[in-house]
């Protein structure tokens, strides 16, 4: 490892490595240990950041300013805590339109009060042209922990659950970022997973959004910490149609395609039918389904294993690099 | 009132898990009178993709029938010392814009990839999805000049042939092409004609046949005695594909037959072989793996090559012999070895540090089955 390339950012395995060998070194402590999407403070605070690079900076369904309070709300909500208070970061590149940033800030306004969070502090630096593309965003997040995620308790039997159709915010950002004249109507599915707070009680042992390297690296990752194999069915993975035909002109495995708005969820078997029922109450939820279970027959400790519709099975890795579409 | 079909029908139909079922028990009967197994390549890498993605793999197996990767990943055949010469001209060039397809870039050389060069300044990579693009950014850019690498089959040179056709047309002269363009019916004489490989039969390429049709492969019945069939990329396509291959090896009469109606006609597409026609002419090409093939490779005819890459920059691009290392994409490439024969495979050689082309394209065998396969021991 001479230079930083764009791999070790990507979500993927290379990111993970990088983490381990070069940041976790570095700060090492208890609460970074554990590598959470948050990190779990003393007096029940969770606390975590995340900045946004997104290129364009509108697409369809959001844009960076909806995403980058959406995508800090989320790992609050899935490392069982809510939402409270918001920093925000701007670096804008000299030169950006005040129109486009007022849309910016209009998109975190709403999506905040949606999310029900106050964002309470912040900073605004402006760099030469170039320097940057148009806006970055950094938020961190404070949350009150609910519950605390207890993976380890995980048994053969619990019950995989995602919260709706995925991969539609990965697909939304490639149409829009590359003029592939699809008429694929892909919109993003950037929203807040609040919704999902209640069903902490309920039995949800672990919670995961969907974000980069999509539901197959979250499967592999969540995989790889249990004591027991996973098994999902392809079947049962919701896919909008649009979703589906578009992916096969790329070339793109659809499971490894990112969402701004959805979660993987661990349910206890006795209460995952109570737990569907109540995610399909919420509008953001109708599509939610259960994919799978673990397992302790089939496969390995640490496997994630897909049945596929064919009736064959495959493992599900993490993702390796950037998502590209096949070239012949 | 005629019912509205939507698209996706198309694929929710070929990958009906009831349709699969009932077409492994069919090949499961045909293979039960046979007393072998049957060896049968998928030429084209998609076809691999299908293989693994859909789990097909180890099913076929259970009914006597093995797979064989083929060479059919352009990525993976091109030799290494088109991606040096590169590589160098990058490095060292200024205010050159290399144009090339994603996978291309991550190619580990002895010189390093494009990924990791260290352009000359203001030279840089910009990754594409179709040749066309690059002819958009020779337009925007009249002050670079624009450098299309591609390497590709039958299915993407009709493309090229165009964009070229189209950078004359409009008065590109900033745009040049360094192309890896290969043809698949050589290819597969050379693997018959060296007998390296036992075979069964073949599963003709869909893509590539949608250009070139059924007659290209009418040799492999005729001269070297075995079946084929085209098919598509489903698994339903896949599965129709081998259970023709099956009968009639069964029926001892081989021939070419189509499962992919859909898309290829016995013709092939008239259009697309006069433009690659026009614009390319044969010569005798290196693959990685298969050594010089007589007339499988394309290059720019006299009355293009102003427009060719080598020429414009004065690459020097003599085909070096290849060096010798532990990577063993090469017999991979050609169906001797299953990638995890491989010593390097999985274990110095993965996803994230690839050896060889075949663990980095997404046609390459060594990936696919590294991504879908590995550590999966299923009956």
């Amino acid at each position: 490892m001479k230079m930083i390339n764009l791999e070790m950012g990507s979500g993927g395995r290379l990111m993970q490595e990088f983490i381990q060998k070069k940041l976790v070194p570095a700060f090492r402590n208890p609460f970074l240990k554990e590598l959470h999407d948050s990190a779990l403070l003393p007096g029940s605070i969770a606390f975590t950041t995340d900045s946004y690079t997104v290129d364009p900076i509108f697409f369809p369904g959001g844009d960076i300013g909806s995403l980058s309070v959406n995508g800090t709300v989320n790992d609050l909500v899935v490392s069982g805590a809510r939402p409270q208070y918001l920093s925000l970061s701007l670096i804008i590149e000299e030169g950006l339109e005040i129109k486009v940033l007022d849309k910016i800030l209009n998109s975190i306004k709403k999506a905040a009060r949606k999310a029900s969070v106050l964002v309470v502090t912040g900073d605004t630096k402006v760099v030469p042209r170039g320097q940057v593309d148009k806006i970055f965003i950094t938020t961190s997040g404070v949350g009150q922990l609910l519950v605390r995620p207890v993976p380890e308790k995980i048994q053969p039997g619990d019950k995989l659950l995602v919260t709706g159709p995925v991969g539609e915010h990965g697909l939304a950002i490639m149409l829009a970022r590359n003029n592939f004249n699809l008429s694929s109507p892909a919109r993003s599915d950037c929203a807040p997973l609040t919704f999902l707070l209640p069903l902490w009680k309920e039995g949800v042992l672990w919670m995961r959004d969907l974000t980069r390297g999509g539901l197959a690296t979250v499967l592999a990752e969540l995989a790889d910490k249990t004591r027991f194999p996973l098994l999902v069915e392809e079947e049962k993975i919701p896919l909008s149609r649009s979703l589906q035909g578009a992916v096969e002109i790329l070339g793109i495995d659809p499971l490894y395609l990112a969402c701004e708005g959805r979660a993987l969820l661990v349910v206890r078997k006795s209460k995952a039918e109570a737990v569907l029922k109540q995610l399909k109450k919420n509008p953001a939820g109708r599509k939610a389904a259960i994919i799978g279970e673990f397992q302790n027959k089939i496969g390995k400790k640490g496997e994630a294993l897909l049945r596929t519709s064919s009736g064959g099975f495959r493992l599900l890795e993490p993702l390796t690099s950037e998502l590209l579409p096949r070239i012949c | 009132m005629a019912r509205k079909t939507r698209k996706t029908d198309l694929l929710v139909g070929f990958r009906s898990g009831s349709a699969i079922k009932k077409l492994l028990a069919d090949l499961k009967k045909e293979t039960s009178t046979l007393n072998r197994r049957l060896r049968i390549m998928e030429v084209c890498g998609t076809h691999t993709m299908t293989l693994h993605r859909s789990g097909l793999k180890p099913l076929l197996k259970g009914c006597g029938i093995e797979m064989i990767s083929g060479p059919g990943c352009p990525v993976c055949i091109t030799p290494d010392y088109y991606h040096e010469a590169i590589i160098k001209l990058l490095t060292s060039r200024h205010e050159l814009i290399v144009a090339t397809f994603g996978d291309m870039t991550r190619i580990p050389t002895r010189s390093g990839s494009l990924q990791t060069a260290v352009p000359a300044s203001g030279s840089l990579i910009r990754i594409v999805y179709s040749p066309e693009e690059s002819l958009e950014l020779a337009r925007k850019k009249p002050g670079k000049q624009v450098l299309f690498f591609g390497a590709g089959f039958e299915t993407t040179i009709p493309a090229i042939a165009f964009t070229v056709k189209k950078a004359r047309k409009d008065g590109l002269n900033n745009f040049s092409l360094l192309t890896a363009l290969w043809l698949i019916p050589p290819a597969l004489e050379a693997i018959l004609k060296s007998g390296e490989v036992a075979l069964d039969g073949f599963i003709y390429p869909g893509h590539v046949s949608t250009i070139i049709g059924e007659r290209a492969y009418d040799f492999v019945a005729r001269k070297y005695n075995l079946p084929g069939t085209i098919a598509g990329f489903e698994p339903v396509d896949v599965l129709l594909g081998v259970l023709a291959v099956v009968r009639q090896i069964k029926s001892g009469q081989p021939a070419v037959a189509n499962e992919y109606r859909r898309a290829v006609r016995p013709e092939g597409n008239p259009v697309a072989l006069s433009l690659m026609e026009e614009v390319f002419e044969t010569f005798d090409a290196e693959w990685r793996g298969l050594g010089v093939i007589p007339a499988s490779g394309l290059k720019l005819k006299p009355e293009w090559v102003d427009f060719e890459a080598t020429r414009r920059f004065e690459l020097s691009f003599k085909p070096q012999r290849l060096q010798k290392t532990d990577c063993r994409c090469g017999e991979v490439l050609k169906g001797l070895i299953n990638p995890p024969d491989c010593p390097l495979f999985g274990k110095i050689c993965n996803p994230d540090h690839p050896l060889g082309p075949c663990m980095v394209s997404y046609e390459g065998a060594c990936l696919i089955e590294y991504r879908y396969s590995s550590g999966v021991k299923w009956k």
